[in-house]
């Protein structure tokens, strides 16, 4: 922690001292965090590091002394069939409820809002937002019972004439990504507020002036204004996504069978239903890796900031 | 959030004051804006229905799973909700670990934040970095690997032990924010209790937090909303039903049961809710949390 390299006491005793002395007291209130965060943050992916060489288990003989097996868990991993289908369903729960689903709708309800009656924007960005401040697993009962096969939706399908579908069961992951979608847009939505907020009106009047379309001003100007908080937002709705886990187990539990397990998921599933924890800190390592390399994307982004 | 925008009022007022001669483009603004309200409300309208549920089937005797208007409006899935081991103490247990977490979380970030907030050192950059980089990292991916971690550390199972990862999970964002918050306290008013000889706790402690209360209390509502909704740490970390939280209570509440009683279960998805609700909008009238948030994503 201290700033300075150790040198010679003899050489320049006095003015290192203080120096050396000033730095420690400096850094020292960084000291309870760092250690915490060393112990419970670091600790942990050290671990994981670790225990995916390992063949840990739950319970048995090898929870208490499990021994390196080198890269046998990364192999099976690879040849289990869960694994792809945990891989293309995390890909399209992360591109579809949130690259494209909060980005779009949060960035369509903030523009919409500008062009709106106050009354109306206050009260729908309300009830958008309440949908995100609400405990995630409240949120996951109210989507569940919305899409069970008695909940509102059949109900309003069948009031309409249509028969009735088993959502959960036949289309999992097209309806944990709708609940996905529902649940985040808040975040994108008062992002995208904020950033329109200080889109210089001059810049569309004059692009009006000019005799642009409302859709070309948004395409040609506002868009392209406020391109850097599009690419920030979505990388942190793609790292918040990424590690969604109750939406998804209160909802389908990741079924029917793995049909809506993502990698969250199916790293639980293993390490806790069926013991292998050395096979589950496997696949958390391998989240851990896509997240850090999503993580050093959105920290160049963000560059700037750091001082 | 709902950043009334200076759009909107100017658009009127244009639309009032302008002749006639350039209504070209007021009939198409004042049909843009009922357009804007028409795809508003229908949105709004899809975005809470699963949520209207959650109220009308804890008023409702005889809950189905779709919105239906209770025949009479009755009080008992409360009352039936009432009830210290049901409700109680999974309430006082979520109040323990994430007001545990959030005072820590303060405390710890207060601390850190001021070195690196006031001093120019080596370690900045590279802590801030490791910081902006420990706000990105996904929690859930670190659940198998920190079960495995506590019990080696025989921390499984307790209460205290869950509080300091929570703590540590939430750690990164609350520096980062209580950092940038301190950054627009000015340093002259220290540097006269410098000169006076304070030392830097008691500057801290005495100048800056008083004059950062709203910073830090938007902080401290921030994790505490966080650890309050949170139900996957908990639920891996804490086995006792005795220590665990409402989050995860309420699960086990939806999960053992053969027929769950659903009016039961959206009454208590609400009095289990209705905290958190309250500090957001605490938050949203007096602090001005959404601007706080913005500065995390500002690009």
């Amino acid at each position: 922690m201290t700033t300075l390299a150790p040198t010679p006491e003899s050489t320049r005793p006095a003015p290192r001292a203080t120096a050396r002395g000033r730095s420690a007291r400096r850094t020292f209130p960084l000291l309870p965090a760092t250690i915490l965060l060393a112990v419970f943050l670091l600790g942990p992916i050290v671990v994981s590091l670790y225990g995916s060489f390992t063949d840990a288990t739950l319970s048995g003989t090898t929870a208490v002394s499990s021994s390196f097996v080198g890269l046998d868990n990364y192999v099976s991993l690879f040849k289990d069939a869960d694994f792809p289908v945990a891989i293309i369903n995390t890909v399209l729960f992360v591109l579809f409820s949130a690259v494209v689903g909060q980005n779009v709708i949060g960035l369509g309800l903030a523009l919409l809002m500008r062009s709106a009656n106050r009354v109306v924007a206050a009260v729908v960005g309300t009830v958008v937002v309440t949908a995100w401040v609400l405990p995630e697993i409240v949120a996951a009962f109210a989507a569940y019972a919305f899409f069970r096969d008695d909940g509102s939706l059949n109900t309003a399908l069948g009031a309409l004439g249509a028969s009735p579908i088993s959502w959960l069961y036949e289309h999992p992951m097209i309806i944990v990504i709708i609940a996905n979608a529902w649940r985040g847009t808040a975040f994108s939505m008062m992002v995208y507020s904020a950033a329109l907020s200080e889109v210089p009106p001059e810049v569309t009047e004059a692009a009006q002036m000019d005799g642009a379309s409302g859709a070309k001003q948004l395409f040609w100007v506002t868009l392209p204004m406020i391109r850097r908080t599009i690419a920030t937002n979505s990388m942190i709705v793609t790292l918040q996504t990424l590690s969604v886990f109750t939406l998804i187990f209160v909802m389908t539990g990741g079924g029917p069978g793995v049909a809506s397990t993502t990698l969250p998921i199916l790293a639980y599933q293993e390490a806790f239903k069926f013991g292998q924890l050395g096979f589950g800190t496997a696949i958390a390592t391998i989240m851990l890796i896509v997240g850090a390399i999503f993580s050093v994307f959105y920290i160049r982004a963000l560059r700037t900031e750091v001082k | 959030m709902t950043a009334p925008s200076p759009d909107v009022a100017t658009a009127a007022l244009a639309d009032a004051t302008s002749p006639r001669p350039v209504s070209m483009s007021a009939p198409n603004r004042r049909t843009m804006r009922w357009l804007s309200n028409g795809v508003l409300i229908g949105v709004g309208l899809l975005f809470a229905l699963p949520l209207v549920w959650l109220i009308t089937a804890s008023l409702d005797a005889k809950p189905s799973l779709a919105i239906a208007v209770p025949d009479v409006i009755t009080f008992d899935n409360f009352r039936a909700i009432f009830d210290p081991k049901l409700t109680f103490k999974p309430l006082w247990n979520s109040v323990l670990l994430s007001g545990g977490t959030a005072i820590l979380t303060v405390i710890l970030a207060a601390l850190a934040a001021y070195p690196l907030s006031r001093y120019r050192m080596r370690v900045t950059r590279p802590f801030l970095y490791a910081i902006l980089f420990g706000t990105c990292l996904p929690i859930t991916a670190m659940m198998v690997p920190v079960y495995s971690l506590f019990v080696q550390i025989k921390l499984i199972d307790s209460l205290p032990g869950t509080t300091l990862f929570m703590t540590a999970s939430s750690l990164p964002i609350a520096i980062w924010m209580l950092k940038n918050f301190m950054d627009s306290v000015p340093i002259e008013l220290e540097e006269a209790a410098w000169v006076d000889g304070a030392s830097s706790m008691r500057t801290l402690s005495r100048i800056v937090l008083p004059l950062m209360r709203p910073g830090i209390a938007v902080v401290f509502i921030f994790v505490f909303i966080q650890a309050w909704g949170n139900f996957f740490v908990p639920f891996v970390l804490l086995l006792s039903p005795s220590k665990q939280p409402a989050a995860v209570s309420i699960f086990n509440f939806f999960g053992s049961n053969g027929s769950i009683a659903y009016g039961q279960l959206a009454a208590y998805s609400i009095v289990y809710s209705l905290p958190v609700l309250a500090l957001y909008v605490l938050v949203q009238r007096g602090l001005g949390g959404s601007s706080a948030l913005a500065g995390a994503v500002k690009g």
